[in-house]
């Protein structure tokens, strides 16, 4: 028997994780399909926060921002101007790196407590002017964008981003395609130079490492995948608000990083995926429903304190990435 | 015979702390090729003098050349990419990694950063494994850092730096915590780094800055008191009274 490499198994593990997800596709009921759309674009925003969060150890409390100026980037734009689906999508890539170099630039100059508090005022200042350009934006109340206004052109075709598979399988490439690039990160010398600096950072420093240049570069290429996640949402659910600005955007992917594990590929999906099911079984049977969802976090954090992959990897499975 | 002009020299390199003036306008300078111990009781300002030199700290006043260069303004990591390697005083390897990956993330670097130099993957890992050699850890290549004896991390910390290709190495205080073999050892290893490389040595153990400086400069409250061959030093009257205890 030929014994596989790490390196082997992890890349097997993840392709049959993009496969079971596309088998979910033809699998699952309507409701749980639309759920998991859901969950696989936000897995993009939690895996965005986790390069920044996990693998670089930047505690930033304002990711919400990146999200939302993908989200708005791209909603304006079709909404306002009547760009279709590629144009938008690049405009609110683009208002994202744009946001997180400039935040990124000038957060950077703090550390821990500071760079939390930093980021989340920045984070905040964002979400006012959602509130404050409400002619555009029409703030909390936010703007849908029509159902003919959502469809992607793609090889020749129109592809209808309302319809439930169209909008699955869209969701879906995303995904793997941040996934990809998040393994192909990690495991590259780039990744490794960030782990070490969430390390030690002034020991990378007296290896000749240009430690905030690096810092800069993990928090633009996490803002590009949180803006990528924001502007996805807004083109396949067709709604932009500001309520996707607000604090609770920030916090939330923390959460789906913690449950999941921090510094680990597949963390985050299992993470959001978690969260979004507990929140949604807990408030079917109870109004109190966030009662019961802090005694589940507390339940995770006690029995898988690094998350669940982080444990998983810790415990049973030492190559998971 | 021309003069060569030093390696590295300080003009009136000061750091203050407070009211504390820990580096006190020194005027050093050292040619290339020496092996240099800076000796001196504890808070004398020897750390905080070589932390100028690589830029961890920044002076409060004076300039550092380095190969004709000022470079009082660089940062410390580009420091590093002209030749400058610091050896922390306190053991600072990346405890969760294996021995080589720690060299390898000196070694990695270049790779990164200087593609002009085109280091092949292939290169990379014999560089690496190269400087364990040296300090004599290659059959521990693949253990965690973390779980290697503290004389084992030590001389990690040492091929970190080896691994750098310094043009001048800052070693501070890496004897402290050894054992007398591995003392030993160091001392060789330390003399066969002095062959391609500039020295600078921060040490307490006489014996061992004895085998192994070319000269030495006595700090004491920021200042420099004394400087010399080894000979020299043992016989100045201030400097046995003030550190040689008698
Ligand atoms: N970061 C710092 N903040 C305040 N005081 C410091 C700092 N670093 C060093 N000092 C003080 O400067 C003096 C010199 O310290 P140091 O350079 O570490 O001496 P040595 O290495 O010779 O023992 C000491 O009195 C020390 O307390
Ligand atoms: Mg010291």
């Amino acid at each position: 028997m030929t014994r596989l490499t790490p390196s082997t198994k992890s890349i097997a593990l993840h392709i049959g994780v993009v496969f079971a997800l596309l088998a979910l596709n033809f699998l699952l009921p309507e409701y749980h399909r639309g759920v998991f759309a859901r969950v696989l674009v936000l897995a993009v925003f939690a895996m965005g926060y986790n390069l920044a969060f996990g693998y670089t150890g930047l505690l930033s409390l304002g990711h919400a921002m990146f999200f939302a100026a993908g989200l708005y980037g791209a909603g304006l734009t079709i909404y306002h101007l009547e760009w279709s689906v590629w144009p938008a999508f690049g405009t609110g890539l683009a208002a994202g790196a744009a946001l997180a170099l400039v935040v990124g630039f000038l957060a950077l100059r703090t550390t821990g407590v500071a760079f939390m508090i930093v980021t989340l005022m920045f984070a905040q200042v964002f979400y006012l002017m959602t509130l404050y350009f409400t002619t555009y934006t029409r703030g909390e109340e936010g703007l849908v964008l029509p159902q003919e206004t959502r469809v992607l052109g793609f090889s020749g075709g129109m592809l209808d981003l309302s319809d439930p598979s169209t909008r699955y399988l869209v969701a879906l490439s995303l995904f793997t395609l941040v996934l990809a690039a998040i393994l192909f990160l990690v495991r590259a010398p780039y990744g490794r130079s960030l782990i070490a600096i969430r390390e030690n950072e002034e020991r990378m420093r007296m290896l000749g490492y240009d430690v905030f240049a690096n810092k800069l570069a993990s928090v633009v290429i996490s803002g590009i995948f949180c803006a990528a996640s924001g502007a996805a949402y807004a083109v396949l659910f067709g709604y932009v608000g500001s309520g996707f600005a607000a604090i609770q955007y920030s916090i939330l992917p923390l959460l789906w990083v913690l449950v999941g594990g921090a510094a680990t590929t597949l963390g985050p999906l299992i993470g959001t995926l978690f969260m979004f099911y507990v929140i949604d079984t807990a408030s079917s049977y109870t109004t109190a429903h966030l009662m019961v969802v802090g005694l589940v976090l507390i339940g995770v954090i006690l029995f898988f304190p690094k998350g669940i992959i982080g444990t998983v990897r810790e415990r049973w499975l030492p190559w998971l990435p | 015979m021309a003069t060569v002009s030093p390696l590295l020299e300080t003009h009136g390199l000061g750091r203050s702390f407070g009211g504390l003036r820990a580096v006190d306008g020194v005027d050093f300078s050292l040619p290339e090729g020496e092996t240099h111990a800076i000796i001196g009781p504890n808070g004398a300002g020897k750390t905080t003098f070589v932390s100028l030199i690589c830029g961890r700290v920044a002076p409060t006043e004076g300039r550092v050349v380095f190969d004709g260069q000022d470079i009082s303004k660089m940062p410390a990591h580009k420091r590093v990419r002209a030749g400058i390697a610091y050896t922390f005083q306190i053991t600072s390897v990346f405890a969760n990694l294996t021995a080589f990956d720690n060299v390898a993330l000196a070694v990695q670097r270049q790779l990164i950063d200087d593609h002009e130099r085109g280091l092949s993957a292939h290169a990379l890992t014999e560089h690496g494994l190269d400087a364990l050699e040296k300090v004599g850890l290659a059959e521990h290549a693949h253990k965690v850092a973390g779980n290697l004896s503290y004389g084992h991390q030590r001389l990690l910390e040492v091929a970190m730096g080896l691994a750098l290709r310094p043009r001048l190495l800052i070693l501070d205080e890496p004897t402290q915590g050894l054992s007398d073999s591995e003392i030993e050892n160091f001392v060789a290893l330390v003399r066969q780094i002095g062959e391609e490389a500039t020295v600078l040595l921060i040490e307490h153990n006489m014996d061992v800055v004895m085998a192994l400086a070319e000269r030495i400069t006595v700090m004491e409250q920021g200042r420099i008191l004394a400087q010399g061959a080894p000979a020299e030093i043992r016989a100045n009257q201030a400097v046995q009274q003030a550190y040689l205890g008698g």
